[in-house]
């Protein structure tokens, strides 16, 4: 055994020295010359920091696009989804209160305006994005709220749509911080 | 054409891209030639000397087994003390406790095995310590071993070998050096330049928008998420894995996630028509393998794409397809894609949750595992495949009427016992799990565990029981993703799942090892007129049906009562 056993406890310490401390370290090395210097990328509104780009965070408010609904609430602290199964009856159930509740707040919406994203939950809880058709939609109640005309709204939804991976691979989406705080800044 | 759709496509052919050229370079770091990489000699010269190794020295197959077998228990013996006592070790900026004795025995075996089924949450449940110094560490390795243990079953394919199968170390130690780490360096730096954290900072708190108080996870992620997937393994750094905005920012490095997970699974089928010289032999074990994929791919995509219908009677549009679980950036399209990927592989990170996946898609991800060899985990896929074609071998034999043999050597009884136990053992394990856990949710709902047995299942019916099925088919398939609604955090699923892990990790590499090491030990027989040919289409398609029969069918009865029942009732 002693012809396996010695080699094994030297090779495993020298691999945890290669793969776990000088591969990470030369990595986190790299992240500083990144754009938020391996920290994150931080979005800022009037100087001060309002979130992370690539996190989604709770919009609730009617003046603001809402995001996504959030199994975990948005709580960055951790992250997941409902896991509910598609076919379970509390979970049918609670997707059709969001229904309701998004047609409270946005009279003249019909159902089939109302895109699959606004009234289920993201897989990770955090989900920033909305596509640009659950972004649209909200215009019309924002409008009213703010007092800015609706065709500003959907131009403006339109300059924060970011298209798919060199135009032609995957979904467009919007980004909700982003969008809320140039929002937010049309308002000056 | 839907961008949705030609991402998926654009992904699949860019992995090709790569495999084939990755598969050639493997073949060729391992007949000893010439690589662009051999800059590396000295860093591999020192690591075998400061190990006290000679890496020249030739091992049979059971001195390889011996070799693998050790280390792997001197890294599950590191693994389970770092994860009870990383409370108390350092890098623990959010204070993270140490885990309980069943939550890191499960946690060590599932690093160990390839596996990274994870009962508990990378936010809470680990510290920077062991992220680094036992995840990321067991990625490497754990993929390493799988894949020095297929060279040397490649090895024993070879014509002329007898009981010198080269030396296990030497494959494993060039497996990192040469393969997993110059890659995972390229991904992780890629990953670091589109929003992936890699700095050492814990826990921020900022003020959202609308006046809340967030506290946001971060961490050193990106070295570990390129690993991650190149080694087939899938344990993530948030509980959410890939589907979180940290861990997969976006479409790029979502891109580069699936093609990682995926070049090695299929770049060692190649290797081995460059290893052997038998290219065509590799083309129709390739065709096999891709045509099982694609009979699980479609019907996912299918399924997903037309949206959950339950959802679409409440009058609302899915332009895209079912929603819930998945993420805008990625769409449905690409999740049902990773979904397959990542349980035909032994991968199990995810982008979407599984649970909330339509039942066509459950199904199809759990035959993915049951099967475990369409391409398959780092080394282990090809090694399950290659039980497949001993059996297949052997039968076509008896129909012909002639002694089986398969690459010049007998396959005889003893050969056939193996296969045979190999091919019975996952279906087995899972079953025999499955079997217990229903009695235990049915007859014992109020067991003092740290989830009680009645809350075990976060949905009804069906679908609950595919919750359980899932988990026992990740544990055997080493393939770590779940259905996770399941109260898995608890000794019932902590313990028997370790077990089933262990047992679906270590014989499934014993087994192929063995056969391939008495078949090399055995006269060799010059191929003749009537050889069975091993490089047919027909062959191929022989393979196939022994994968459905065995591997598929033996499932069926299990299916029926979870997805497949809930598909019915889903209108």
């Amino acid at each position: 055994m002693k012809t396996y056993l010695l080699p094994s406890i030297k090779l495993t310490i020298i691999l945890i020295v290669i793969t776990a401390g000088i591969y990470p370290l030369a990595i986190a090395g790299i992240g500083k010359f990144t754009p938020g210097h391996g920290d994150g990328e931080t979005v800022t509104y009037k100087g001060r920091v309002v979130g992370y780009a690539n996190e989604g965070q709770k919009f609730t408010k009617d003046e603001y696009f809402w995001s996504r609904p959030s199994a975990v609430d948005y709580n960055a602290a951790g992250s997941g989804g409902s896991n509910k199964g598609p076919s379970n009856p509390d979970y049918l159930k609670q997707v059709s209160d969001r229904i309701t509740d998004f047609m409270k707040h946005n009279p003249g919406v019909t159902r089939s305006q109302i895109p699959a994203e606004l009234v289920t939950a993201s897989g990770s809880g955090l989900d920033p994005d909305l596509s640009p058709a659950g972004a649209q939609v909200q215009v019309a109640r924002i409008a009213k709220v703010r007092g800015i005309p609706a065709d500003e709204l959907t131009k403006l939804v339109d300059a924060h749509t970011e298209k798919p991976l060199f135009g032609v691979f995957g979904p467009a989406k919007v980004n909700v911080l982003k969008l809320n705080v140039a929002l937010d800044e049309l308002k000056k | 054409m839907n961008t949705e759709i030609s991402g998926v496509i654009f992904t699949y052919l860019l992995t090709l891209a790569i495999a084939i050229p990755l598969g050639r370079y493997i073949a060729r770091i391992f007949k000893g030639e010439k690589t662009w990489l051999d800059f590396l000699a000295p860093v591999e010269r020192f690591i075998f000397r400061f190990s006290g190794i000679d890496p020249k020295k030739e091992m049979n197959w059971k001195q390889h087994l011996f070799a693998l077998l050790t280390i792997n228990s001197v890294w599950l013996i590191y693994a389970f003390v770092c994860l009870m006592a990383q409370g108390h070790l350092p890098l623990n900026p959010d204070a993270n406790p140490g885990q309980s004795p069943d939550t890191a025995f499960n946690t060590a075996i599932s690093f160990l095995v390839n596996c990274n089924l994870q009962h508990y949450s990378g936010e809470s449940g680990a510290t920077y310590f062991t992220q680094h110094f036992v995840f990321m560490f067991l990625h490497f390795v754990s993929a390493a071993t799988g894949i020095a243990a297929l060279i040397v079953l490649y090895k024993a394919m070879k014509d002329k070998v007898t009981d010198k199968l080269g030396n296990f170390w030497d494959y494993f130690v060039k497996t990192i050096t040469r393969v997993l780490l110059p890659i995972s360096f390229v991904i992780a730096v890629i990953f670091a330049f589109n929003g992936m954290t890699t700095s050492y900072a814990g826990k921020d708190t900022f003020i959202s928008m609308q006046g809340d108080t967030v506290h946001v996870s971060r961490g050193p992620v990106a070295a570990l998420v390129a690993i991650k997937h190149l080694g087939t393994n899938g344990g993530g750094w948030f509980g959410a894995n890939s589907a979180h905005p940290i861990e997969n920012p976006n479409y790029l490095t979502n891109t580069v996630e699936l093609v990682a997970q995926l070049i090695i699974p299929i770049a060692l089928v190649f290797a081995l028509g460059f290893y052997l010289n038998k290219k065509k032999f590799a083309y129709v074990i390739f065709g096999v393998m891709t045509l099982g994929m694609l009979l699980l791919l479609i019907p996912t995509m299918n399924a997903e794409l037309n949206g959950n219908p339950a959802i679409a009677h409440m009058g609302i549009s899915q332009p895209n397809g079912a929603m819930e679980g998945k993420e805008v950036r990625f769409g449905p399209a690409n999740s049902a894609y990773w979904s397959i990927m990542t349980t035909v592989t032994s991968t199990g990170s995810v982008n979407s949750m599984h649970d909330s996946a339509m039942p066509v898609s459950g199904t199809m991800m759990l035959l993915g595992m049951m099967v475990n060899c369409f391409y398959g985990g780092c080394g282990v896929g090809f090694l399950n495949f290659y039980i497949f074609i001993v059996i297949a071998v052997f039968i076509s034999g008896l129909m012909v009427g002639r002694t089986p043999e398969f690459l010049g050597r007998k396959i005889e009884a003893r050969e056939m016992k193996i296969a045979s136990l190999i091919a019975l053992l996952h279906p087995f394990i899972i079953l025999v799990g499955l079997a217990i856990s229903s009695y235990v949710v049915v007859h014992m709902p109020g067991a003092d565990w740290a989830v009680k047995p009645s809350t075990w299942l976060n949905n009804p019916g069906n679908h609950g029981f595919s919750e359980m099925l899932y988990e026992y088919t990740s544990s055997a398939a080493n393939n770590g993703s779940g259905f996770e609604g399941l109260g898995d955090g608890n000794i019932f699923w902590n313990v028997t799942t370790g077990i089933v892990m262990v047992l679906g990790r270590f014989l499934p590499i014993i087994g192929p090892l063995a056969i391939a090491g008495l078949l090399a030990n055995k006269k060799y027989i010059p191929e003749s007129a009537g050889t069975l040919k091993s490089d047919t289409s027909t062959f191929g398609l022989m393979i196939f049906a022994v994968i459905v029969i065995i591997a598929a069918l033996s499932f069926f009865p299990a299916l029926a009562l979870g997805p497949i029942a809930e598909h019915f009732s889903l209108k």
